[in-house]
């Protein structure tokens, strides 16, 4: 093994990789490079859209030596098969060593192998791994059949140390020479190892998403820009030299919502909104280029041009919508389809209509669910989708609905992610709950229900919006009345409420199945148990009294107990057993918390003296309906046999 | 940047342009059609191996986007200039950005990306993977390395780029809206093209009638089936056969059913399935088109 280890690079040359693609294709790459099982010491990942980078230190010329130990002909053997056997060996026959054996004296020679060459390793494992690296949805562009990948990839620099690793992958033969930026550098770039990222620079490539990121950051200083984090790491994987310029636009234009405003610069242009000293929406954005300045100020034109188009189209469809009222498009919803077995919106709202009566909501619900869809038949959610909801809530107001309406059409699809917050008003979380429920209840009955990782009616979404409404908008209402005895739906919404306090709550599992399995149906009171549960948890006679629940239950299940039997304090033996039953009768019906330490030591005593299974008839079942009691008494809070103990 | 190019002057450098790469220089389709893809020379010649390349300027009517003349932007029937590339040459997208240095950009001094957007259309049959070409912010042309055509997974794979005519003239003319381009010097865009937005709008948003379009629709779409089903790969003649104006009848469907969609005579449920009605004869014809080529090259 050489002295020093080697530097390894490897640029694949891409065209545009969709950035939101770029941080996992990169770390993808990593643990193939790892599985070559080359010694190295530190390893780099980059990219920029136009190429995935690995670059890594210390490897080794070749893998290490080994020996080989070969057994020949015995000392007896003709003189003519030693000869063949040094032959084939390739030394001379007095080289060959003579080894003694249990079965007696062979010929023999170590033979040094030498390790392979790691260029070698490289030139075979590199084409083999690069079409693994993992992309949502690939393409074919050498023909029929050709190397898979997300978009062409048009040259690939392979270095070890000064020399090439040579292969050839889908027609593009390795090298070292790599490309700059589209027009600001070179097309062909001669790169070493060493001077391989300063070279980019030179042409106007920052490879580290990193200083890209604080290129972006610094050319936005001392403006107030509005942060947004995803934003910025869709700029710094959409450029490979980014410069952010300020634009503006007419102040006019500040009539429109901002929720329009934003959408239109954030989601169709990439800009970040700016804000002015009372942190209200200014008339101007930050756009970020893949260019180094705007010297004759053509890119900040023609940004503010395509921003005013935008905008004016959007006040365009704003105006034309106000012709027709939202309450005027109800009738429209018929024609637009919901889901083609379940039918239209204009049904959708009947049903939902029906389930603001079941939810308790009051006429503003009523009249929110009337109008809550009518968006959909406007142009300007016909253009921005995304604001669906929100324009109809912005139409509402504009219409002379009142307040309460037009905020509980506004919010109705929230919350529409984990971190997305419920609707502000009791009012808007009815009509949510209300549309919520409703497709789930009827997508169900048409069988569309999730499988694996498929669910296109993001049915696992409404439900944890069900959950989190009723939860954290302290409704408390019975849920399962509510979903029409479907089972597979009871169960699909059983997993979502445990999924919700595990891993949205981090309360223990063990404690999320003991508190719904003495119910679930109203999941403000399931909070509320589930916080006295971690509370009790705390205490000493906790787990000791849930080890004896589960002893409980075991022997209740056995004995095959239902509890029917009648009870007969006569029979009980004095001691541990009346004793138990003593106690229980004074606690019964206080809270569990008050009583845990009174009733535990009652418990243990009892398991430790009495036998359950007495030999009369009459006296075991009295001690199961005493244990069946107990435990009924004491589970209203949760079944504690649920609760995982050390014991 | 050099001299102002009228809206035509840009139009004849992108044809000189893609000429002078080799390609076949098109007039429009004569056929209605909601983009330059559903022509044959695209949808047709993008099937089987051989080579081809060839650059047109098609109208493209999109009913559902008529404004009436009224909004600066939108166009119920605009100028696409459609490129196809077939195989792809490995320098394509350097060749693509010459094409807009042709016709004056110095794209060192323009912001210049390509963002993700794969392209589809169900009524054909037909995807692809690529990009929109954004200038300055402004989408001026689709990129596509086509995959799939008439359900046909491609042998060879094409590029097609789509140039939006008015928008490019309209950013290099610095114009806000589309009918003040200079067509020439002359006239401007609206002087040739504000009647024909206004009164396609009212015909397609208000006179239409809707019978007669479904009667026109099914009379076209049992014209095409009838056709296809005619057509038979073991006839020693059937290089005879006439594809290519049972495809005439599929193009006249898919505008019918633009027509139609616009007219808000579609519901959605509708919609899907008449996409794949339309759908069903585009993939038939590509099947039979692709048997048709084979026997040929024989």
């Amino acid at each position: 093994m050489s002295a020093v280890g080697l530097g390894f690079l490897l640029e694949i040359g891409v065209e545009e990789i969709p950035d939101w693609m770029i941080p996992g294709a990169l770390e993808n790459l990593r643990l193939l490079f790892e599985k070559l099982e080359i010694p190295h010491e530190s390893v780099t990942m980059d990219a920029t859209p136009r190429r995935l980078v690995l670059r890594a230190d210390g490897l080794p010329s070749r893998q290490a030596d080994s020996q080989e130990h070969v057994m020949g002909p015995a000392k007896s053997a003709p003189a003519q098969a030693v000869a063949g056997f040094a032959r084939k060996l390739g030394v001379k026959p007095e080289e060959l060593a003579l080894e003694t054996t249990p079965k007696g004296t062979y010929y023999s020679f170590v033979k040094k192998v030498e390790g392979r060459r790691t260029i070698d390793i490289l030139a075979e494992g590199l084409p083999a791994i690069i079409p693994q690296i993992y992309f949502p949805k690939t393409m074919y562009w050498t023909g029929k059949g050709g190397v898979r990948f997300i978009r062409p990839i048009r040259w690939i620099v392979a270095l070890l140390g000064e020399e090439t690793v040579p292969f050839e992958l889908a027609g593009v033969r390795s090298g070292n020479l790599t490309s700059g930026h589209r027009r600001l550098g070179a097309p062909e770039v001669v790169v070493t190892v060493e001077d391989y990222e300063r070279r980019l620079r030179d042409h106007y490539v920052i490879l580290s998403a990193e200083e890209r990121r604080q290129r972006i950051h610094q050319g936005m200083q001392g403006m107030r820009v509005k942060h947004d984090a995803a934003l910025l790491e869709t700029l710094v994987y959409i450029t490979e030299y980014p410069t952010p310029i300020a634009g503006s636009f007419d102040p006019r234009f500040l009539q429109l919502p901002e929720e329009v405003l934003v959408t239109v610069m954030r989601h169709h242009q990439k800009y970040f909104s700016v804000e002015d000293a009372q942190g209200q929406l200014a008339p101007e954005f930050v756009a970020v280029m893949n260019l180094d300045a705007d010297s004759q100020g053509f890119v900040r034109s023609g940004n503010e041009r395509v921003l005013r188009a935008r905008f004016n189209d959007a006040r365009f469809f704003w105006d034309s919508d106000q012709k027709k009222k939202l309450a005027d498009r109800m009738q429209d919803l018929r024609n637009v389809t919901f889901q083609k077995d379940v039918g239209s919106y204009y049904e959708k709202l009947v049903r939902m209509g029906d389930l603001v009566g079941k939810l308790a909501g009051d006429a503003d619900a009523q009249r929110a669910v009337e109008l809550c869809k009518c968006d959909l038949t406007t142009e300007l959610v016909k253009e921005f989708t995304e604001l669906q909801g929100v324009v109809g809530g912005l139409y509402a107001k504009a219409q002379g609905e009142n307040e309460s309406v037009s905020k509980a059409i506004y919010d109705h699809y929230k919350p529409e992610s984990m971190d997305d917050a419920i609707p502000r008003s009791r009012t808007g979380q009815i009509v949510s709950l209300a549309d919520k429920l409703d497709t789930l209840i009827s997508c169900f009955a048409v069988g569309l229900v999730p499988t694996g990782s498929k669910d296109p009616y993001a049915l696992r979404r409404a439900a944890q919006g069900v959950v989190r409404i009723l939860v954290e908008g302290k409704i408390e209402i019975a849920l399962l009345p509510l979903l029409g005895g479907d089972q597979a739906l009871i169960e699909f919404f059983q997993d979502r409420v445990r999924f919700y306090f595990k891993e949205a709550r981090n309360f223990k599992y063990d404690e999320v199945n003991a508190a719904m399995a003495a119910g679930w149906d109203n999941l403000v009171d399931l909070e509320a148990r589930l916080a006295r549960i971690q509370n009790l948890r705390f205490t000493p006679d906790f787990e000791p009294l849930a080890a004896s629940f589960k002893r409980i239950r075991n022997i209740l299940e056995q004995a095959k107990f239902t509890g029917e039997a009648g009870f007969n304090a006569g029979l009980l033996e004095d001691g541990a057993e009346k004793e138990l039953y003593e106690e229980y009768a004074k606690i019964a019906g206080q809270p569990i918390e008050s009583v845990i330490s009174r009733l535990r030591p009652k418990v243990d005593l009892f398991f430790d003296k009495v036998l359950v299974n007495a030999p009369q008839q009459e006296v075991r079942q009295n001690r199961l309906k005493l244990l069946f009691e107990l435990r009924k008494e004491f589970s209203k809070v949760a079944d504690f046999s649920e609760i995982v103990t050390n014991s | 940047m050099s001299a102002m190019l009228s809206f035509q002057e840009l139009i004849f450098k992108l044809k000189q342009y893609w000429a002078d790469r080799g390609c076949i220089i098109q007039e429009p389709y004569d056929i209605e059609v909601g983009a330059g893809t559903m022509v044959a020379e695209t949808f047709l010649r993008v099937l089987g191996p051989k080579p081809y390349r060839v650059a047109y300027v098609q109208p493209s009517r999109r009913p559902a986007d008529g404004r009436y003349g009224d909004n600066p932007n939108r166009l119920y029937k605009h100028s696409q200039l459609q490129v196809i590339l077939k195989p792809s040459p490995e320098d394509v997208i350097e060749q693509y950005m010459g094409s807009l240095e042709a016709i004056g950009i110095d794209l060192r001094q323009h912001d210049f990306k390509l963002e993700e957007d794969n392209w589809e259309a169900p009524t054909l049959g037909a995807w692809g993977i690529g990009w929109q070409v954004m200038l300055d912010g402004l989408e001026i042309s689709q990129f596509t390395y086509f995959q799939q055509c008439g359900g046909i997974d491609l042998e060879v794979v094409p590029a097609e780029l789509t140039y939006g005519l008015e928008r490019i003239t309209a950013f290099l003319q610095v114009k806000n809206s589309v009918y003040d381009i200079d067509w020439t010097k002359d006239f401007t865009y609206g002087d040739v093209r504000y009647n024909d937005e206004l009164q396609y709008s009212v015909y397609n948003f208000e006179m239409a009638d809707i019978p007669t379009l479904w009667k026109l629709f099914e009379l076209h779409e049992g014209e095409a089936a009838r056709l296809l089903k005619a057509y038979d790969p073991k006839s020693p003649d059937k290089r005879r056969f006439p594809l290519l104006p049972t495809y005439d009848q599929v193009l006249k469907c898919s505008n019918l059913f633009n027509t139609l969609d616009s007219r808000g005579a579609i519901s959605v449920t509708e919609r899907q399935m008449v996409i794949q009605r339309v759908r069903k004869l585009a993939v038939g014809v590509a099947k039979a088109w692709t048997d048709q080529r084979q026997e040929v090259a024989q």
